[in-house]
């Protein structure tokens, strides 16, 4: 089984890769962005029986920081 | 003193942070980020600069899950001495030992230059070799410097004299102009500049010189 972990800066912290893609968007003509946030995406190849909770633990310890990041999971099959 | 100096791979300033306390009067020794202890005796742990796993995750990341950090949080727990400089600091705050994390420079660039540093406390174990308010030019170089912290732990900081160091001129968008915090207790130190790349002559400086002489002062072992 998998798991898809999303793992982004939390709303109020200063993103400033996404404010140079936004920019870099607008200078192609792309006026119809306003904002742009950039985050990364975890894929998780799991044993079977592997829980959602399990995962929750893995982003609490090393996948996330949540002192700046906010995750979320998704499990899949 | 006894100090440590940790090694990761991808550590690139430890030489130089062992150098900086050899020449403080301490007694040095290197430890593999493997080892599971530290050595007998250590008084103060040294958390180097560099690119330790390659940043891999976030910097500092899986030098935190490594296993002579749990030791050096087991120091720090018990009252011991340590120092994170730059990566290093990012390390610490990864251990959760200190605040807050270190988020890429406002500006985006990776910086390497001498900046200004304001001295914001002389009350700890590694400023108290400077006066309150003095500004001294120690080098940064680094790519993901810009401290962050909410607004509460940052009121903390402020209000319980754990600033260590603010920057003159804000290079990287650090909330508050903080380069540099200690710990609760006074003994941890975390800094995004290099002060030993600022402990010689043919360094070009020697302002950071006294973060050293202090520490190898010190009589306590944890």
């Amino acid at each position: 089984m998998k798991a898809r972990v999303h793992v982004m800066l939390k709303n109020g912290v200063l993103d400033p890769q996404g404010d140079a893609v936004r920019h870099a968007l607008g200078a192609l003509g792309f006026d119809q962005v306003d904002g742009v946030r950039q985050g990364k995406v975890i894929d998780l190849d799991l044993a079977e029986g592997a829980t959602e909770a399990q995962v929750a633990e893995m982003c609490e310890k090393l996948l996330a920081n949540t002192v700046i990041e906010s995750y979320s999971i998704e499990m899949q099959g | 003193m006894k100090a440590a100096v940790v090694v990761f791979p991808g550590s690139n300033c430890d030489r130089d942070l062992a150098v900086a306390f050899e020449q403080a009067g301490c007694d040095v020794s290197m430890v593999w980020h493997k080892e599971t202890a530290l050595p007998d005796g250590v008084d103060v742990v040294g958390v180097p600069g560099g690119f330790s796993y390659g940043d891999y995750l976030r910097c500092g990341a899986i030098a935190a899950q490594s296993p002579i950090c749990k030791a050096v949080v087991d120091h720090a727990d018990r009252g011991g001495y340590a120092i994170g400089v730059c990566n290093g600091f990012q390390i610490l705050t990864e251990t959760g030992v200190l605040p807050g994390a270190l988020l890429r420079n406002a500006g985006l660039k990776y910086i390497c230059r001498t900046v200004g540093l304001r001295v914001e406390t002389s009350n700890s174990a590694f400023t108290e070799g400077y006066a309150k308010g003095d500004v001294i030019d120690v080098p940064i170089a680094h790519h993901d410097g810009n401290y962050f912290a909410d607004a509460d732990t940052v009121a903390a900081l402020e209000d319980q004299d754990r600033i260590a160091f603010r920057y003159v001129d804000n290079p990287n968008g650090s909330v508050a102009d903080i380069a540099g915090i200690l710990s609760d207790n006074r003994r941890v130190l975390g800094m995004m500049p290099h002060p030993e790349r600022a402990a010689d002559v043919g360094h070009g400086g020697t302002d950071g010189v006294a973060v050293f002489r202090a520490l190898a002062g010190l009589v306590t072992t944890a």
